[in-house]
C-alpha cells in the first residue's frame, strides 16, 4: 500500500471519526449555551494558524507568500484569542 | 527543533484533539462550558507550542510580529464588544477563519519546494475557494448585522443564473491553474480568489436580517469546512478534526434553526421568503366571543398597568426588537418589580429570538435576568393558556397566530409562542407593521391585545414608572 493512499485513510477515518463524535456532543449542549459555543467553536476553526506556521518552513518564500501568510496569522490570531476570551466572557455572565 | 516521527505527531495530535472533544462535552452548563472553553484553549496554545519545537519555522521576524497583531485585536475587541453586537463578531470571526484556510491553501500551491499528492492539489483549490466563500459571505453577513447594509435580502436580476456562472468561471482558473505553473499558475489562483469572493457575495447577499441565526450558523459551518480541508491538503489529522468538529457543529446548528422557523436551508439560502404580500385577512375565532378586560375607553397603558397588576402569572416574550431598542435592562428591571409584587414572572424565549443561535439567552444573561426565569419554548408553550397577563417586548413573527391558524403564508407551519392564549397580552412593539415574515399578526386586533407601540424602552420605563406610583397612590 504506498503512502499516499496510507495517508488519505488515515485523514477519512480522522474525519468521519471526529464528525461522529463532534456530532454527539453537539446534540446535547443547550440552546442556551448555542452562542458561546459557535464563539467557541470559531476559536477552533482557527487551527489553520497551524497550516500558516507550517507555510513558514519553507526557506525561499515568495514577497507574495510572505504577506499571505502574515496575514493568515493576523486573521487565525485574531479568531484564536478573541474566540476564546469573548467565549469567556458571555460565559462569566450566566451566573450559573 | 525537536525531531518527531510521523506517528510520534499522529499521536501527539489526536491527544490534543483528544482534549478539545473533553472541552466540547463540557457544554452542558455554563461552569461546565468555562471549563471547556479553558480546556480548548490549552490544547491549542499546546498544538501552537508543538508545532513551532518540532519545525524549523523561519522568518521570525514575520511570523511573531504577525501573530502578536492578530491575537491583540482579537484580545481588545472581545473586550469591548457588546451583546448585541456578538452576531457580528461571530460572522467576522467566521470570515477570518475562511481568509486563513484560504490564504494558506493558496500558498501551499504555489510555493517552490513542495511536491504535492493529488489529494493535496484537490483539496487545495478547493480551501482556496470554500475559504473565499466563507470569507465575502461572512463579510456581507456582518455587514448586515451591524447595521451597514440594509436589513432587506438584495436580489439581482437572474440571481440563479449569475451563481452558475460564477461557478462556471471558478471551474475554468481551476482547469488554468492547474494546467499550467510558475507565474501563470499565480495569476490564475488570483483570479480564483476573485471569483470566489464574488461568489460568497452573491451567495450571501439574497439572504435578509431575521434570516441571520441560519447564515451565521451556515457560515460557521463553512469555516470548519474550510479549516478541515487545509488539513487534508498539509496531512495535518489535527487540523481535519478540529476542522469537522466545527462543521459539524455549525450543520447542526444550522438544522436547529432551520427546524425552528420550519423552512429548508435551501429556502433560506435562495431568499425565496420574499414578502408575499400580508397573510390576508384572517378570521380571528375569539375575537367575537372574548370580553374586553376592561371598558373600551381606558387607553392601552392604563389598561396594560391593570392587567399587570392584576395579574398572578406573567410571562414576557422578548425579541430582537428588545435588543434593539436597548430595552434589556428595563425589561429585567420590570421583572424584577413584578416578582417583588408576587407575581410569577417568566421568560419565553424562541429558538429564533436574535440574530443567532442563542443570542436571547446571552442578551438577557448581560440584563442580569436570573436562568431560573428562561424557559424555551416547548417548555413553557403549555402555559401561556392559564398566564395572566403576556408581555411581548418587541417580537411579532414568533407569537404570530397566523402560522398555525392560517395556511399558505411563509410563516405557516413555524412553531410559535402561542401568546394569543393568555388573558392578556401587551405588544410593547415600535410599530404595527409585521415583521420580517410580511405577514400581519392577527394577535394585533385581538380585544385582549394591548397595543403599546413605541420605542420599547420607554413603553417599559412608563409601565415601572405606572405600576410604581400606583402603588404609593
Amino acid at each position: 500500500m504506498s503512502k499516499d493512499v496510507q495517508s488519505v485513510i488515515i485523514m477519512a477515518l480522522v474525519l468521519a471519526a471526529s464528525a461522529g463524535i463532534g456530532t454527539a456532543l453537539i446534540l446535547k449542549v443547550p440552546q442556551r449555551l448555542h452562542t458561546p459555543l459557535m464563539s467557541m467553536t470559531n476559536a477552533l476553526s482557527a487551527v489553520t494558524i497551524l497550516g500558516a506556521l507550517l507555510l513558514f518552513t519553507e526557506p525561499s518564500l515568495s514577497p507574495l507568500a510572505l504577506a499571505f501568510g502574515a496575514v493568515a496569522l493576523i486573521a487565525a490570531g485574531f479568531n484564536l484569542v478573541g474566540g476564546f476570551a469573548i467565549t469567556a466572557r458571555m460565559l462569566r455572565m450566566f451566573k450559573r | 527543533m525537536i525531531e518527531v516521527s510521523t506517528l510520534q505527531r499522529i499521536i501527539i495530535e489526536l491527544a490534543i484533539v483528544a482534549v478539545l472533544i473533553i472541552g466540547i462535552a463540557q457544554f452542558r452548563a455554563p461552569v461546565g462550558a468555562r471549563r471547556g472553553n479553558y480546556l480548548g484553549a490549552v490544547a491549542m496554545a499546546f498544538a501552537i507550542v508543538f508545532v513551532l519545537v518540532s519545525n524549523d519555522v523561519r522568518a521570525w521576524w514575520v511570523v511573531g510580529p504577525a501573530f502578536a497583531i492578530g491575537a491583540a485585536i482579537g484580545w481588545v475587541v472581545s473586550e469591548r464588544v457588546n451583546m448585541i453586537q456578538i452576531p457580528a463578531m461571530v460572522a467576522l470571526q467566521n470570515g477570518m477563519g475562511g481568509l486563513a484556510s484560504m490564504l494558506v491553501s493558496f500558498v501551499e500551491l504555489t510555493r517552490a519546494s513542495s511536491e504535492l499528492s493529488t489529494v493535496s492539489i484537490v483539496s487545495g483549490y478547493a480551501g482556496v475557494v470554500v475559504g473565499a466563500v466563507t470569507l465575502s459571505g461572512s463579510l456581507v453577513a456582518a455587514g448586515r448585522l451591524s447595521n451597514v447594509l440594509k436589513q432587506q435580502p438584495t436580489f439581482y436580476k437572474r440571481h440563479n443564473l449569475i451563481l452558475l456562472l460564477v461557478l462556471g468561471v471558478i471551474m475554468a482558473l481551476i482547469a488554468g491553474a492547474a494546467l499550467t505553473g510558475g507565474a501563470a499558475q499565480q495569476a490564475f489562483l488570483l483570479a480564483l480568489i476573485a471569483a470566489s469572493l464574488y461568489l460568497g457575495v452573491v451567495f450571501a447577499i439574497r439572504i435578509g436580517g431575521a434570516d441571520m441565526p441560519v447564515i451565521i450558523s451556515f457560515l460557521n459551518t463553512l469555516s470548519g469546512l474550510a479549516a478541515a480541508i487545509v488539513g487534508v491538503t498539509i496531512q495535518n489529522t489535527l487540523l481535519i478534526a478540529a476542522g469537522a468538529t466545527v462543521t459539524s457543529s455549525g450543520s447542526i446548528l444550522t438544522w436547529v434553526m432551520c427546524t425552528s422557523m420550519n423552512r429548508s436551508l435551501l429556502n433560506v439560502l435562495t431568499g425565496t421568503m420574499k414578502t408575499r404580500g400580508g397573510g390576508g385577512k384572517i378570521e380571528w375565532p375569539s375575537a367575537a366571543e372574548a370580553a374586553p378586560a376592561a371598558p373600551a375607553a381606558d387607553d392601552p397603558q392604563s389598561r396594560s398597568l391593570a392587567a399587570l397588576a392584576a395579574a398572578e402569572s406573567v410571562i414576557i416574550v422578548p425579541g430582537y426588537g428588545m435588543a434593539q431598542a436597548h430595552a434589556a435592562p428595563e425589561v429585567a428591571r420590570l421583572a424584577d418589580l413584578l416578582e417583588r409584587r408576587g407575581k410569577r414572572v417568566r421568560f419565553a424565549v424562541h429558538p429564533v429570538a436574535g440574530r443567532m443561535p442563542g443570542h436571547m439567552h446571552v442578551l438577557l444573561a448581560e440584563a442580569e435576568v436570573e436562568y431560573e426565569k428562561l424557559f424555551e419554548m416547548k417548555d413553557i408553550n403549555d402555559d401561556f393558556a392559564a398566564t395572566d397577563a403576556v408581555l411581548v417586548v418587541g417580537a411579532c413573527d414568533v407569537v404570530n397566530p397566523a402560522a398555525i391558524r392560517t395556511e399558505g403564508t411563509p410563516i405557516s407551519g413555524m412553531p410559535i409562542l402561542r401568546a394569543h392564549e393568555a388573558g392578556a397580552v401587551i405588544v410593547a412593539n415600535l410599530d404595527e407593521k409585521p415583521g420580517y415574515s410580511g405577514v400581519d399578526n392577527p394577535l394585533y386586533e385581538d380585544p385582549k391585545a394591548l397595543l403599546l407601540f413605541g420605542d420599547a424602552k420607554d413603553t417599559v420605563e412608563r409601565l415601572i414608572v405606572g405600576l410604581e406610583s400606583a402603588a404609593e397612590g
